[in-house]
């Protein structure tokens, strides 16, 4: 009996370079992006989709993406989703344009505000889910309408409409609007224009400039969130708490791990981005519409799930959910410039959700044994 | 090493659970100490979950009273008893299947290491213990990345058993253990438990089945509807007895007369 398991097991092939790259919640991602990425190469090559406004029109889009996708990601391996986080969009939106337009109080406090009311949103979301015991879907379910209610509602009352404008010119020499309105790099653009490399303007009162002056904030929000929250993931301990409550929370529990703090932290994270998100665009166009947002849950969910996480929880990938959204990004703007109906998009959705899910399905057996 | 020169280190006196009308326990008394194995038999129903859950902090007793190290103690939570030094190892919540081992070892109590103001889990130091503790158990991990759904069931119980040991537990609960294994991973498995008693910890062996508890066993209690029937020495006692003792006596006998002794 003294020997026993010390012996390698002979029936147990040993594992090729190739199985065991498969078991990483990334390849699928992986594969897709490089797939996506030589379709519209063939495509549309020569459409302008690779010159400097076509990358800075898919990086842009793919940005938004990732903000949500990065969000739902770390909440998705912590066994929960957040079905509130379109609604939360508008809501964040319309809290911005109606603190600092129709109240008049500076950007800065608005954002703020907005900021500590939508995080306080996600921690009653997560508390309700924990208490209660009930399913995420059903609690976030009803604050995606609740949420989107009070975006229509108190518009209309205060001032009638449903798009509120004008935050714009209220964020002119604000402090913290250029922090998510804001581009940074213009210099290096200056410079690449200088040297021929990317076009500039030929007419008009900004002739000579570039066309593409700077990295919009929003793709910088998006890289640091990716990089921060991989990293919170996969390097420390509360990473592994966040695996380990999505995994087997009563496992999770038997061990010391703070399963209910750690579900509504990833709540409140989710709150964050999705407020993120809203503040970057809501700086972008300078209004705030009841409807933005829509549908965007469920965007981001399917970034994620092409990323490689398990719904179930306990499994994921951040850098996976970054590249689902650049997926989404790059080929949602990919069929504009290959001239596709932009429609067929949603059917591109639909097929590689299913591949992603069945995919997924296929390594979790892999690693856990199931047959 | 002789367990009887010790004293119990937890000792439970007259326990009594009652949930709502239903007595569940009806006086249990059962003490551990060090070095031993202290197999917890009963049938289906006799309330040896109940049991170890009052003892590993999940319930709190009714009735009677709970002696750690000879004082009186009042487990608020599992996270309480945990810290006192008694760990519980269930059957299948032991382990989570998704996660590396290394990450399942550490789960709960993960080793830092900082690096300026943030502090970030030590890898390294991590991945070391982990093979180092399961080849003290007889387990050759291929890697510790690897995740635990992959290894067999008997060694993912002795994942959860070598994590108790390493974090210092004094009492070692193992809710019926080999219930769902085979022959062999059975054998890993009772032969771990072995080497765990012979580091000075007391093991509370859950079973039903007499003959996995005969090959580790120091003393043997047998619960019956509640209630423990006695507490016997290793070779006072012969497995027919002790089946006898579990089922309740006399139907048995009669039902094991009709199967010709194979139960």
């Amino acid at each position: 009996m003294s020997s026993t398991g010390a012996a390698v097991d002979e029936r147990i092939k040993e594992t090729s370079r190739l199985r065991k790259a498969l078991i990483r919640p990334e390849l699928g991602a992986i594969v897709g992006t490089f797939a996506v990425f030589l379709f519209f190469i063939i495509f549309a090559g020569d459409s302008g989709m690779f010159n400097a406004q076509g990358v800075l029109n898919w990086s842009t889009v793919s940005a938004q993406f990732v903000i949500i996708a990065v969000g739902a990601c770390m909440l998705m391996i912590a066994g929960e989703f957040d079905l509130s986080v379109g609604s939360m969009i508008g809501f964040a939106g319309m809290s911005i344009a109606i603190f600092s337009v129709t109240l008049g109080w500076p950007v800065w406090l608005a954002i703020l505000l907005t900021f500590a009311i939508c995080i306080a949103i996600g921690a009653l979301n997560g508390v309700i889910v924990v208490r209660t015991g009930l399913p995420s879907f059903i609690v976030t379910l009803a604050f995606l309408f609740i949420l989107r209610g009070f975006t229509i509602f108190f518009p209309q009352l205060i001032e009638r409409r449903t798009i509120i404008g004008g935050i714009a010119e209220r964020a002119a020499g604000d402090w913290l609007a250029p922090v998510f309105g804001g581009k940074v790099g213009g210099f290096f653009f200056d410079w690449l224009a200088s040297q021929g490399l990317i076009a500039v303007f030929e007419r008009g009162n900004r002739m000579g400039e570039p066309i593409v002056n700077g990295i919009p904030m929003l793709i910088v929000w998006a890289l640091g969130l990716m990089v921060v929250a991989h990293i919170v993931l996969t390097r420390t301990r509360f990473g592994n708490w966040v695996f380990a409550a999505g995994g087997d929370a009563q496992a999770a529990r038997y061990v010391g791990v703070p399963v209910a703090r750690v579900k509504i932290l990833m709540f409140m994270f989710t709150a964050f981005c999705a407020t993120v998100f809203a503040t970057c665009q809501v700086m972008e166009f300078g209004s705030a519409g009841a409807d933005r947002g829509l549908l965007k849950e469920f965007e981001a969910i399917i970034a994620v799930v092409i990323g490689g996480a398990l719904l179930t929880g306990g499994y994921g990938s951040v850098i996976g959910a970054a590249l689902g959204a650049l997926i989404f990004g790059v080929v949602q703007q990919g069929l504009f410039f290959a001239g596709v109906e932009s429609s067929l998009f949603r059917v591109f959705l639909g097929v590689i959700l299913l591949f992603a899910v069945i995919l997924n399905t296929y390594i979790r057996r892999i690693i856990t044994g199931e047959r | 090493m002789s367990s009887f020169d010790h004293n119990p280190i937890v000792e439970m006196r007259n326990i009594e659970k009652h949930f709502g009308p239903v007595i569940a326990l009806n006086g249990v008394s059962f003490d551990i100490r060090p070095g031993e194995c202290h197999c917890l038999l009963g049938d289906n129903g006799a309330g040896k979950s109940t049991f170890i859950k009052t003892m590993s902090g999940v319930h709190k007793p009714t009735k009677g009273e709970i002696l750690f190290e000879g004082k009186r103690m009042d487990f608020a939570s599992p996270r309480d008893a945990m810290e006192a030094g008694i760990a519980t190892v269930y059957q299948d919540l032991a382990m989570i299947p998704l996660m590396s081992v290394t990450r399942n070892f550490w789960m709960g109590r993960e080793p830092v290491k900082r690096v300026g103001p943030f502090s970030f889990m030590d890898f390294t130091k991590a991945n070391d213990v982990t093979m180092e503790e399961m080849r003290k158990m007889g387990i050759n991990l291929r890697s510790p990345d690897q995740a635990v759904g992959t290894l067999s069931g008997g060694e993912r119980q002795t994942v959860a058993i070598a994590r108790a040991v390493y974090f210092g537990a004094k009492v070692l609960i193992l809710d019926e253990p080999t219930s769902a294994l085979g022959v062999r991973q059975t054998a890993n498995v009772l032969s771990t438990i072995d080497k765990v008693r012979k580091t000075g910890i007391g093991v509370v062996f859950i079973t039903h089945n007499v003959r996995h508890a005969m090959a580790v066993g120091d003393r043997f209690t047998v619960l019956n509807r509640g209630k423990t029937l006695g507490t016997a020495q290793r070779g006072q006692i012969t497995p027919e007895e002790l089946q006898d003792l579990m089922a309740g006596g006399q139907e048995l006998v009669a039902l094991e007369g009709s199967l010709g002794g194979t139960v």
